[in-house]
């Protein structure tokens, strides 16, 4: 096994076009786990520990340019107003020690359907940075997660980036394990509520072969929220309402059963944690000054 | 509070210390002597630090995976993808080609007709025999240069196997024209794929039953649970120039290893020189060989010092685990709350091969009643061959499974009686005085009540503790930072429980410990060296052998020695045995080395002073001295260049196997008490449990180092926390293959699953055992898995039967009426 050191992101794109098998590792969480168990054993591995812009960010006005190495405890203490969404997935991504190494690049890069990141990222419509010595191009969200274990990266394409626009509503993410921390999810659950847009978007993990949105329970909460005028009013969301979005986020679900848990388990705790992050983001909004409310401004 | 020198690994040890390095030759990183000096007395009753216990807090304790030697090559075994099958050929060219391989092995390649071993019966193959019957069965071995190298010859080996079907529980094991595991065994009950039996009857059961006014009976299930050790199994053989063996390695019981290794090199045993390395926790997974007999084949094949390793994954086919057990209890009381009679059957999994089976068979069925008086009892318990994965010891040892079935059955019958669960206990408990079910009288203090008492009375935590100014403080909910609640659907629930555990090898079983103690001048200053076979395996056992010798010589130098088996056996890191037994003997080395210390004194300095003969004389910081407090002379002039030595074996009162049908017998020599009361909340929806509080009362006789005490009792609650709702070994029933062998899968609790664990130490001499101390390692972790699942089943009204308890057992309500079930949508 050859262990590839660009130090610059050029460098890596090239060795990425000549050796487009060789494995990025970052964090290594998933791929040193994979390496120790004796499940991979790739010809190259192409560190990307040297390229410092990878861990870094940046932001304008309205989104956050975010490296594919910046550290989840980073994310944790730096942009919690920004990804609100994303910094609760990263508090409940392995343990702190993990979390000061991996990053979203290294979620992405899996594509595992367990990526505590991805329910997030969906909610949230992010947009993967994939750059090759071809260019560059920006990968929606919706069309990054092929299949188990798959994504839409061309072989001799790195992640630089995620793109994601900053919060302007309340998010939330839920994940079950059976341990209190530093377990892989049973299932997971993300929402994000865009007021100005009068929009939901949800995002669930470890209930379906790749990280999926329940777009059916979004365009059903958003006609009901318009049609009872809701966003206006700022009225509770009615009990029977949320049972609705809840069953059909569970609904959206096509789990298995494993030694995890059981597929009638995944997508019932899916309806359960829709049911009430929905309930902790309305009441989020709700409680936001009205004028913040109608301007859509981060609550 | 004391002072301690700690020593590292390496370091000059004092005169008397070891040569580590001349021992050990080239090999770094076994363990050296730990010195321990102290300017207070650091006597018995004084929580002195552990020696080793910064350098395990700061990584730099050498373990046994640490070691390395010169010219060392790696071994490396290749284990059995399936759990049943006949072998039908097996091809080592290929790794025997491949560069930097220096041997390959299969059981045709064995030294000699010793090709069997095991701890009560030899019924494990060193290496597979014509078949596998387990999971992850070690095959072939490789030695190589590089791990990785032996890793890559070890796929390169070709073996072919013809599948088997497999028996996996009691019905499959029994059932006619059943795959017999071990043929050729002789019948052991009423059918070859039963271990052990042993059935208990006392009294009349059913004219008792006649007498009692409620029944309950209740079928419960024990997950496999695995010990989880932190060190993963390694260690390092080296050949002697005498066509011996050096061997290196965590274990529990060098002399129990030695036993079973010599015999298989088709060595003497004074040729094969063990030396405890540094080992990363143990809990009954080191009971059992793993890689030392390997390591050894490996390095007198190649001439060459092999080191073993194992990764987490083999790890967990590499020790035996927890027996699985299905219990069946029935239970009678009378009206005003006193047990009538009981009736119960506990089958154990022993899986592939015997193990400790007969012996955790033996405690299941004799502890099975628990601390409780029942004069009528007809029990059974056996252990099965089966091809699920070995298993045998594991901290609480067959007391563990049947505690949790015994106490479900006392909330139970409490709630049938409408009586509160603690009350009822404590009309039940046990006393000093009272009869065992196998007709043996409890003869030291046995307070079952007032533990219960104790963590009945203490302060309840505060509820809803998770509420700040802020919000909810997820890490107190249930789900913690997963963010699964801010309090919705959680449920708050109390249950207590309290358990027995027998101390010591039980069933006439010749149970000693050797010790031999010196003692010297060094730098002008008498010190001690203990030197036993003891292994360390955090239990504590170092630190409080320098206690014993402290108190006992009235010196404040002592050096614990490495434990090698240069000195005679001292029995098993197991059964809560070492401070008592291990113990025992360091005792009576130190008295006999005071009784010639004082012999010698009175021959140069009896002339002196009229009190050499005629008051009673104490060994007390560094001098003899009067009983009247008068120091007669100092250590240092008594010994001047004389060292003086004991060395004996100690052993615990005997015992007596117990009769095979009756189950009659003395067949204990002490037992352990305590009790746990637990609070949980429980989110009801998503079914996750947080434990809020896990309280502790124990009786421990005499707390020879309080703080290890407490470590002790809190780690054995936490063992059965994790037990109660996250840890379990998930074997396929179809196939018998481990879904399950990484701590990705197999959840062990963090410390953000440990709640406040109050601990209350009570301290009842046993006139019978030293210092009235009583064996405290694994009473704790009995009680503490019924005593949570007993809060779960408060907290939701579930008459749950599993442990450990998981997230679709709680809602299995909801999951049955949800829609689109079955189909997907």
């Amino acid at each position: 096994m050859d262990f590839l050191r660009p130090a610059s992101w050029e460098d890596a794109l090239a060795a990425k076009a000549e050796h487009p098998a060789a494995v990025p590792i970052a964090g290594g969480t998933d791929v040193m786990v994979e390496i120790n168990f004796g499940h991979r054993r790739p010809e190259h591995l192409l560190d990307l520990g040297r390229i410092e812009e990878l861990a870094t960010w940046e932001t304008d006005r309205d989104t956050v340019r975010l490296g594919a190495g910046v550290p989840y405890t980073k994310i944790m203490e730096s942009l919690r107003a920004e990804l609100p969404g994303l910094a609760l997935a990263s508090h409940t991504v392995a343990s702190p020690q993990i979390r000061n190494r991996g990053g979203v690049g290294g979620n992405l890069g899996t594509a595992s359907p367990a990526g505590d990141a991805h329910p997030a990222l969906l909610a949230a419509g992010a947009e993967v940075e994939a750059e090759s010595v071809r260019g560059s191009r920006l990968i929606p969200i919706d069309a990054f997660y092929t299949g188990v274990k798959r994504n839409a990266l061309a072989p001799d394409e790195l992640i630089r980036a995620v793109r994601i626009r900053k919060a302007r509503g309340p998010q939330q993410f839920s994940k079950v394990g059976t341990r209190n921390a530093m377990v892989i999810a049973v299932c997971a659950f993300a929402i994000a509520l865009y007021p100005a847009e009068r929009r939901v978007r949800t995002g669930i993990g470890s209930a379906a072969p790749t990280p999926v949105r329940a777009e059916e329970a979004e365009a059903f909460l958003a006609a009901a929220l318009d049609e009872e005028r809701l966003w206006d009013s700022g009225a509770r969301i009615a009990p029977s309402l949320a049972e609705k979005f809840a069953g059909l986020c569970a609904a959206a679900c096509d789990p298995i059963d494993d030694v995890r848990g059981t597929a009638d388990y995944r997508r019932h705790a899916v309806g359960v944690m829709a049911r009430r992050t929905l309930t902790w983001t309305w009441e989020a909004y709700r409680a936001a000054p009205a004028a913040d409310r109608r301007e859509g401004g981060a609550v | 509070m004391s002072t301690h020198d700690h020593t590292p690994p390496g370091a000059a040890t004092g005169p008397a210390g070891p040569p580590p390095r001349a021992r050990t030759r080239k090999a770094t990183g076994a363990p050296t002597g730990l010195t321990q000096g102290s300017r207070a007395r650091g006597g018995i009753g004084e929580s002195t630090l552990r020696p080793d216990g910064t350098l395990k807090v700061t990584g730099e304790f050498a373990y046994s995976s640490d070691m390395w030697h010169e010219d060392m090559i790696w071994g490396h075994i290749l284990r059995s993808p399936v759990a049943h099958a006949e072998i039908v050929s097996i091809d080592v060219s290929g790794a025997l080609a491949q560069a930097g391989v220096h041997a390959v092995m299969t059981y045709d390649d064995l030294p000699t007709d010793v090709r069997y071993y095991g701890l009560e019966i030899q019924d494990t193959p060193v290496l597979a025999h014509g078949r596998v019957r387990h999971h992850g069965e070690p095959v072939a071995l490789v030695a190589a240069d590089h791990p990785e190298t032996a890793r890559r010859a070890a796929d390169r080996i070709r073996v072919e196997y013809r599948e088997l079907p497999v028996v996996t529980d009691e019905a499959s094991a029994l059932a006619p024209g059943a795959p017999v595991l071990h043929p050729d065994r002789a019948p052991h009950g009423a059918h070859p794929n039963i271990v052990h039996r042993q059935p208990i009857v006392r009294g009349d059961v059913g004219a008792a039953a006649r007498r009692a006014d409620v029944v309950v009976t209740g079928e419960y299930t024990f997950g496999m649970q695995d010990q989880a050790f932190l060190g993963p199994e390694s260690g390092l053989a080296v050949p002697g120039e005498d066509g011996g063996v050096d061997l290196f390695v965590a274990t529990q019981w060098l002399h129990s290893d030695l036993r079973q290794i010599a015999p298989v090199l088709g060595l003497p045993a004074h040729k094969v020189r063990m030396t405890l390395a540094g080992v990363g926790g143990a809990f009954g997974g080191r009971e059992d060989l793993s890689m030392q007999i390997h390591a050894c084949l490996l390095a007198l094949r190649t001439g060459k010092p092999v080191k073993i390793v194992y990764n987490r994954f083999e790890s967990f086919f590499g020790h035996v685990h927890r027996h699985p057990a299905k219990l069946r209890f029935e239970h009678g009381a009378t009206r005003d709350g006193k047990l009538t009679h009981m009736k119960c059957r506990i089958v154990l999994d022993g899986g592939a091969y015997a193990s400790a089976s007969p012996a955790v068979v033996g405690n299941a069925s004799s502890l099975s009643v628990g601390p409780y008086v029942v004069d009528h009892v007809d029990i059974e318990a056996l252990a099965l061959y089966t091809n699920n994965p070995p298993c045998g010891a594991m901290r609480g040892f067959g007391a563990v499974q049947a505690c949790f079935g015994y106490e479900a059955q006392m909330d139970r019958l409490a709630a049938e009686l409408g009586m509160d669960p603690v009350e009822f206990r404590q009309r039940n408990a046990m006393e000093q005085g009272s009869l065992m079910p196998t007709g043996q009288r409890v003869d030291a203090p046995a307070p079952v009540a007032e533990l219960l008492r104790r963590v009945q009375a203490r302060p309840m935590p505060p509820e809803r503790q998770w509420e700040t100014t802020e919000g909810a403080d997820v890490r107190q909910l249930p789900g913690g930072l997963s963010n699964t609640t801010h309090g919705e659907g959680v449920v708050r629930g109390v249950g207590y429980a309290v358990g027995m555990k027998n101390v010591g090898f039980s069933e006439g079983f010749d149970d000693y410990s050797t010790a031999r103690v010196r003692m010297e001048v060094s730098g002008g200053e008498p010190v001690a060296t203990v030197h036993t076979a003891m292994a360390e395996v955090g239990q504590g056992g170092v630190t409080v052998h320098a206690q014993i010798a402290r108190t006992e010589l009235g010196i404040s130098r002592v050096t614990i020695q490495p434990a090698d088996t240069g000195v005679g056996s001292a029995g098993s890191t197991s059964a809560s045995r070492q401070t008592y037994v291990t113990g025992g003997a360091v005792r009576n080395a130190c008295r006999e080395v005071r009784e010639q210390v004082l012999r010698m004194g009175r021959r140069k300095f009896g002339t002196y002073h009229r009190a050499w003969a005629t008051a009673k004389l104490l060994l007390e910081g560094g001098k003899v001295v009067t009983d009247a407090g008068e120091a007669l002379a100092d250590l240092a002039d008594v010994l001047g260049d004389e060292a003086v030595e004991a060395e004996l074996e100690w052993r615990h009162r005997p015992t007596r196997p117990f009769d095979p049908h009756t189950g009659q017998g003395d067949g204990h020599v002490q037992y352990a008490f305590a009790a746990h009361r637990a609070v949980v909340e429980v989110d009801t929806e998503l079914g996750l449990v947080k434990v809020v509080e896990l309280a502790c009362a124990q009786d421990v006789g005499k707390a020879m180092n309080p703080l290890s005490v407490v470590g002790q009792i809190q780690g054995g609650s936490v063992q059965g926390l994790g037990m109660a709702v996250m840890e379990e070994i998930v074997v396929d029933p179809v196939t018998a293959q481990v879904r399950n062998p990484s701590f990705t899968d197999y959840l062990i609790p963090t410390i953000l699953d440990t709640p406040p664990l109050p601990v209350d130490v009570l301290e009842l001499a046993d006139p019978h055992a030293p210092y009235g101390l009583r064996g405290a390692g694994e009473a704790p972790t009995l009680s503490s898995t019924p005593a949570v699942l007993a809060a779960v089943r408060d907290a939701t009204g579930l008459d749950l039967t599993h442990t450990p308890v998981r997230p679709e057992h709680l809602v299995a309500a909801a999951l049955a009426a949800a829609p689109g079930r079955t189909a997907r949508n």
